[in-house]
């Protein structure tokens, strides 16, 4: 497939504000279990909120560039019985909301407790709005997930492995964000988020060499036997039917040499797993605050890539029909 | 419910492409249309077409076949590109079971392009709207039009009639007939979409002549002496 | 073929309808003579022929003088009868009668002639029918000589001989139709052989083009398929006496100022006294046509006119005019030179083609060339006729012929080219087109085709409906007034139904040559007997043979008249494999028509240009890869006279002897209103340049047209070429460029997004530039 770049920025920038809001929401929790100390809500919940907002509106607004007709796009949210698509194009607003709400409150500070559970568990409305968040933030990473897991024709995609990454790589550069906000804004949740991060980001790396294994060896369910149904050993296509290019040529193929997508595909597993958790270990080390910040950097450079080698990887059945032109 | 549908024959489609043009003159002017182009005069030009012709080489030569395909919508009747369209603008027809798009409400998100399998569908650059052929809806549907002229363009434009239109659900029509007794089938079966296009493979004729079909006693080699008449024949006997 | 006929394709290519036949015979270019000659051996030697046909509709039985020391040596022998002059062949011929063992007149009543066999007659004159000499004649073409030729193995040849022969005997059609034959024998049905034959320029387009039809008509013939239901079918005006009434000048004193032609411009020679040459029996015409060069050039040789002109043989020209042809491209060989010519000039710094007009529609290679545009109409501006007088579009069941009227008027400056003829021609004065005072006749050409007649009064024109004074006569009767409405109100066609008893065997169907003669389709209503033995050919035979008390051919010309004006089929290698070196240049380098387009004259069309771009050269991958040349890689495509860069295809489709692409996709940067940079003119080609068109020097002469010798047929498909891998350092563009072409006055600018909310104001403007 060709990778378009409106959805590379996307999907790994809706992953990124999702792991954020997940991790905040993950660090109130433990504070609340006086596993970590309590933060300052409005500095840092509520900063923290913004800052996932901010990627959330970024893909948001990239997405529009994949749109024809973005003005029209609120009518994709009529289809959510039959499409994926649209599925995630009403989890995504809701989630923002969500992550809007779970902000404001901090920042303005409402977290007086609502009622305690057996006097031991305050709960407050950040509590209950963070909680309906994060399970708003895994319908929507399970949404933009199946938008490419469903379809059978992409062999690569149809798999619950690209659902795993999806959530365990937009996770982990989250918690590696919220690792780097939290050392930019001095807070000791560093090791913690750090940690978490590296965690997820090895998770990542397996389900994600998962899928490169099995796309290596994958069986294609079609050839150009059962194409234009003639069987043969020896079948070439001479002439596609035209000659200058067309619809089919554009958005299904990438275009670009085997040599180049090898080299994305090394520099993304560089760059995504080893290289960042080798920094943030540094960090620990170093005690440095500049270092978890650029591992999130460095991080997010490499999901782009994955992200483009994703659907460059992806080879549609249509594409037998296009091989050849005289 | 009937399925509209369309029969290819590879048997006798020679390539000629005037269902390719045929197609985008009557579209393009028409309820499906506009079918822009870029670059139409310069490098590379390109545009939409709802249906192209293809050429495959099957087998090794001498024994070669040349297999000219003409390739558009299916219109299948599972078609995997309708669901996933977030905006209902992708459907297919209750009545006659064609699939279609309304361009006032597609995104252009291309989305149904991917879930094509058959590379049927064609983005609009221009106007960013998914387009595809339309079995020709306003033609088949256009109850002034003669019946004899209710058919799709290139079905009309064929000059072999290669392509022949009819209701598959129909058992008794000329397209169901064709399938039943002509070996009619399915693009990519494996994916269950089911689509209601099918093609007729290429049929063979062929001859066998026995030697005794050679000498014959009404050789006219006879009749110069040229022959010798072996022994009696019937002309020399029955009456 | 869907009612289980069965469709066999002979083609050294299996593309278009050859890829849907039953059975592709791929062969090798330029040798289909051979094969036709072996299917002829094995029809006669099992005796799959049909004696009757050929006994009652062709001259197979009638004797032939056969004595090598007389004169008359493979004519008729005919006897004395007083017989109305004509054009005709005349029936004065014989027959050996099968029961009393002598010579008769041919068709004499209740006789059976013998086939076989050599006879004297009574006077002493050593004779054998047609068909004996025929059987002689292909007598050593087995079909192990085919094979070798041809590269088709011969118990294929076999098989195929066979199945024709069977079929066209086992499987007769007979239709319920009475009808009666020039010699008034009642017939009460119409049968017929179905094997028919569809053959065009894959066999025409090479210089032993005449003579490998001629095989395959024959091979028609014998198996008697001519003008019945299955086989071959006549369009009127045809069939028309073999050869053709009308003839050409027959010397240069044809040709007189102010003086009407005095012959046709084109015409069918039928003996050496109706060539159009001067006293040493050299060419008058520029293009040497009807000279002893190609006697028998129907239709004239085009493709030297240039070269002529340019060289100044026979003589220098004042002014070209070329309309509706594109020489400077894809109706010219060898046209990198030609394009020199065009504009070559001599010593004295002078335009050696002084004058060149040229009228076409569209910005063509040729109309950069010009030093006058006549921008002509396209078909859909314009009245046209497609007129009996022409090539109408007959059908087998009767004349049609049709006109066309304008859909939308005429562009900026363009004016159809009919109008300008006729407003040259009344201006000049020309009998046809003005009165007796020298008045203008014709205001226009619709009123020109209603109301020309061939001569005057002769009730003949243009058309052949709705004439007569109320449109009641079709065919032949006076002009009519209203006969252009009355085509409009039948959709612009007019097919007269032949009755069904005239739709038959109409070379030799009483009713029908009666009518024909009745409506001037024909003058004469006596049979048109086939020449499966051509006394015509022999005649001119005779001539460089000395025998023929006429005109003579130059020395130099002898042997090849003499070769080539054979009575009987032969096979012979093409011109350029002959004369060429076959092992340097192995391969046939050949064009097809791409069924999107038309010649040149489609890349101006933004949805055919999608289609062909560019062009391709096909190669037989195993032959490819012998010259480690993959599929895609840029090559070099070389004859001895020239070359093209450009890119390979592979493709098990062709005969590995055999190289080829689309006809006429590659165009000149620039022409064809198509931006520099299109891909017609960097990636496409034209296979054009390496096609010679004259031959090397040889005996016949140093400036040899690159055609049939018969018929001056060109042979566009003889060249011979070598491939060769392009060097990694060459760019990746066709070879040769040119300079780019000039936008024209009139064409319009390109135009900016912007200007699409004025909704094309400037148009007008633009258009008259
Ligand atoms: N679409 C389209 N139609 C056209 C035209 C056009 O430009 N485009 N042009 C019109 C004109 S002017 C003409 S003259 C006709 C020509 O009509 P065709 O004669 O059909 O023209 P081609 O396609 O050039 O050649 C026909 C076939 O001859 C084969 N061939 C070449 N050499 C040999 C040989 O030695 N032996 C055998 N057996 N086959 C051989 C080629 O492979 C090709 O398949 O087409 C007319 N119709
Ligand atoms: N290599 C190779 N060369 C070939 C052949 C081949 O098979 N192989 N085929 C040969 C044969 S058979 C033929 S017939 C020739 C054809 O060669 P051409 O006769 O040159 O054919 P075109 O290129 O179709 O058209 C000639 C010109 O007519 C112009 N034209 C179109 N419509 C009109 C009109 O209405 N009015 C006027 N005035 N002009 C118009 C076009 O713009 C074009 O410039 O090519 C020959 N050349
Ligand atoms: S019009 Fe008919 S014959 Fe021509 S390409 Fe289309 S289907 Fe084939
Ligand atoms: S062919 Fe493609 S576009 Fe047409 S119905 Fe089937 S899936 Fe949809
Ligand atoms: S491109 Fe249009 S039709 Fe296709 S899925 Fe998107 S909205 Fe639906
Ligand atoms: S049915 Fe109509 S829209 Fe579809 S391919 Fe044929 S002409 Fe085009
Ligand atoms: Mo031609």
């Amino acid at each position: 497939m060709h990778p378009a770049f409106s959805v590379i920025f996307l999907t790994t920038l809706i992953g990124v504000g999702q792991g954020l809001f997940l991790a905040l929401y993950t660090g109130q929790v433990y504070s609340l279990a006086n596993l970590l100390p309590a933060q300052d809500s409005s500095a840092f919940y509520g900063m923290g909120s913004l800052l996932s907002m901010i990627f959330l509106i970024a893909g948001l607004f990239a997405s529009f560039f994949h749109l024809g007709h973005p003005e029209r796009a609120w009518r994709a949210a009529s289809q959510w019985r039959t499409s994926w698509l649209s599925r995630e194009v009403i989890v995504l607003p809701a989630f923002m909301g969500l992550v809007f709400l779970y902000g404001a409150l901090h920042y303005l500070g409402w977290t007086m407790p609502l009622f305690t559970v057996s006097d031991t568990l305050p709960v407050d409305l950040t509590l209950i709005i963070g909680f309906l968040g994060s399970v708003a933030a895994f319908a929507l990473f399970i949404s933009t997930a199946m938008i490419y897991a469903s379809l059978k024709f992409l062999q690569e995609w149809h798999s619950p492995l690209t659902v795993a990454n999806y959530m365990l790589l937009g996770i982990a550069s989250g918690f590696m964000l919220a690792a780097a906000f939290s050392a930019y804004t001095g807070v000791d949740l560093v090791a913690f988020f750090g940690t978490w991060a590296v965690i997820f980001t090895l998770m990542g790396m397996v389900t994600r060499a998962a899928s490169l294994i099995r796309n290596k060896n994958l069986r294609r369910k079609i050839e150009l036997k059962s194409a234009i149904g003639m069987r043969h050993s020896s079948m070439h296509q001479k002439a596609q039917g035209f000659m200058g290019g067309s619809f089919n040529t554009r958005e299904f193929f990438h275009g670009k040499t085997a040599a180049t997508v090898k080299v994305v595909k090394i520099s993304f597993l560089v760059l995504v797993f080893p290289l960042p958790v080798a920094l943030i270990a540094a960090a620990y080390a170093l005690e440095s605050s500049a270092l978890p910040m650029l591992a999130f950097v460095v991080q997010y450079v490499g999901l782009m890539a994955e992200r483009w080698y994703f659907f460059a990887e992806a080879k549609h059945p249509q594409n037998l029909y296009y091989q050849s032109m005289a | 419910m009937s399925q509209m549908a369309l029969v290819i024959d590879l048997n006798v489609c020679v390539g000629c492409h005037a269902c390719v043009t045929s197609c985008k003159e009557w579209n393009t002017s028409g309820w499906a249309g506009p079918m822009p182009d870029q670059r139409p005069y310069d490098a590379d030009p390109t545009g939409v077409f709802f249906n192209r012709v293809q050429t495959y080489e099957v087998g090794e030569f001498p024994c070669t076949e040349t297999l000219h395909f003409p390739k558009s919508c299916l219109h299948c009747e599972d078609p995997p590109c309708v669901p996933v369209c977030p905006t209902g603008a992708s459907y297919k027809r209750e009545d006659n079971g064609v699939v279609l798009v309304d361009y006032d409400k597609c995104i252009g998100c291309k989305y149904c392009s991917w879930a094509c399998p058959y590379g049927a569908r064609e983005f609009d650059e221009k106007n960013k709207v998914m387009k595809k052929c339309t079995l020709c809806i306003d033609r088949i549907t256009d109850m002034s039009l003669p019946e004899n002229e209710r058919k799709p363009a290139c079905v009309l434009a064929c000059p072999t009639r290669a392509r022949i239109y009819g209701d598959v659900h129909d058992p008794d029509s000329e397209v169901s007939v064709a399938i039943r007794e002509q070996g009619g089938y399915q693009l990519q079966p494996e994916w269950g979409t089911q689509p209601a296009n099918q093609y007729l493979p290429r049929r063979k004729t062929r001859m066998h002549i026995r030697e005794d079909e050679l000498v014959r006693s009404d050789n006219p080699l006879r009749e110069e002496m040229e022959l010798p008449v072996e022994g009696e024949t019937l002309d020399d006997v029955a009456w | 073929k869907r009612r289980g006929g069965r469709l066999i394709s002979i083609n050294p290519i299996r593309t278009g309808y050859s890829a849907v036949a039953d059975e592709w015979v791929p062969i090798k270019p330029g040798t289909d003579g051979a094969l036709m000659l072996a299917f002829i051996h094995e029809l006669i030697k099992q005796g799959l022929y049909d004696r009757e046909f050929l006994i009652k509709y062709t001259n197979s039985a009638e004797l032939v003088i056969d004595d090598p020391s007389r004169d008359d040596h493979g004519l008729f022998k005919r006897f004395e009868t007083h017989i109305e002059e004509g054009c005709f062949d005349p029936e004065n011929k014989l027959w050996w009668d099968r029961d009393l063992n002598r010579e008769i007149s041919t068709h004499t009543p209740g006789t059976e002639p013998r086939l076989l066999g050599d006879f004297t007659l009574e006077d002493g004159t050593p004779v054998k029918p047609a068909f004996q000499l025929l059987k002689e004649r292909v007598e050593q073409f087995t079909p192990e000589w085919a094979e070798g030729i041809t590269g088709i193995p011969a118990e294929t040849i076999r098989r195929i001989a066979h199945e024709m022969g069977v079929t066209a005997r086992d499987q007769k059609i007979e239709l319920p139709i009475a009808w009666t034959d020039c010699w008034e024998n009642e017939h009460n049905s119409v049968t017929g052989n179905p094997v028919a034959f569809h053959s065009m320029r894959g066999t025409a387009a090479h210089s032993n083009g005449f003579q490998t039809i001629r095989a395959m008509s024959i091979l028609m013939t014998i198996l008697g398929t001519i003008d019945r239901p299955g086989g071959f079918r006549h369009r009127a005006p045809f069939p028309r006496p073999i050869p053709p009434c009308p003839k050409p000048p027959n010397s240069p004193e044809g040709v007189q100022p102010n003086t009407p032609l005095d012959g046709m411009p084109l015409g069918w020679p039928a003996k050496p006294e109706d060539l159009f040459v001067d006293d040493e029996g050299e060419a008058v015409r520029l293009d040497k046509a009807f000279s002893w060069e190609y006697p028998l050039s129907v239709h004239g040789l085009m493709h030297n006119a240039i070269t002529n002109a340019w060289r100044g043989d026979p003589y220098k020209i004042d002014t070209m005019l070329l309309f509706m042809a594109n020489m400077a491209w894809n109706s010219s060989m060898n046209t990198a030179s030609v394009r020199e010519m065009l504009v070559d000039k001599d010593e004295n710094g002078e335009y050696k083609i002084p004058f060149l007009i040229v009228c076409d529609a569209f910005q063509s290679e040729t109309v950069a060339f010009a030093d006058l545009v006549l921008p002509d109409t396209t078909y859909l501006e314009r009245h046209d006729a497609l007129s009996m007088l022409d090539r109408p579009i007959s059908e087998y069941e009767g004349p049609m012929d049709s006109i066309r009227i304008p859909v939308v008027p005429p562009k900026g400056e363009c004016k159809p080219f009919q109008e300008v003829l006729i407003e040259m021609g009344s201006r000049l004065g020309l009998p046809a087109f003005v009165n007796e005072e020298g008045e203008r006749k014709y205001r226009d050409y619709p009123d020109f085709i209603t109301n020309y007649e061939t001569s005057p009064g002769s009730g003949i024109g243009f058309l052949a409906g709705w004439r007569g004074k109320s449109g009641e006569k079709f065919l032949k009767g006076e002009p009519n007034s209203r006969q252009l409405e009355m085509y409009k109100q039948n959709d612009c066609v007019y097919h007269y139904h032949l009755p069904k008893s005239y739709q038959y065997m109409r070379n030799w169907n009483k009713g029908y040559l009666h009518w024909a003669r009745a409506h001037g389709m024909t003058r004469y209503a006596e049979p048109i007997t086939i020449h499966l033995y051509s006394e015509v050919l022999q005649k001119f035979r005779l001539a460089a043979q000395g025998k023929w008390p006429g005109r003579t051919p130059p020395e130099r010309l002898r042997r090849r008249i003499e070769m080539n004006f054979d009575p009987l089929p032969f096979f012979s290698e093409p011109l350029l494999s002959r004369l060429g070196d076959s092992h340097e240049y192995p391969l046939n380098a050949l064009t097809q028509r791409p069924m999107a387009m038309y010649h040149s004259w489609d890349s101006q069309n933004a949805w055919l240009r999608q289609i062909h771009t560019h062009n391709y050269m096909f190669v037989n991958t195993k032959t490819a890869k012998a010259q480690g040349i993959e599929d895609g890689d840029w090559i070099w495509a070389e004859s001895a006279s020239g070359k093209v860069r450009c890119m390979c295809r592979h493709s098990e489709a062709v005969e590995p002897g055999t190289v080829w692409t689309w006809n006429a996709i590659g165009k000149a940067s620039g022409a064809w209103g198509l931006s520099p940079k299109a891909n017609e003119s960097q990636k496409g080609f034209l296979l054009n340049h390496v096609i010679p068109e004259e031959l090397p020097p040889c005996e016949a002469g140093q400036h040899m047209s690159n055609s049939d010798p018969v018929t001056g047929q060109a042979a566009w498909f003889d060249v011979k070429v070598k491939i060769y891998k392009a060097g990694p350092e060459e760019p990746e563009q066709t070879w040769p460029q040119f300079k780019p072409q000039q936008k024209l006055p009139g064409q319009d600018p390109k135009r900016g997004k912007w200007q699409s909310y004025f909704a094309g104001m400037f148009r007008k403007k633009a258009n008259i530039g």
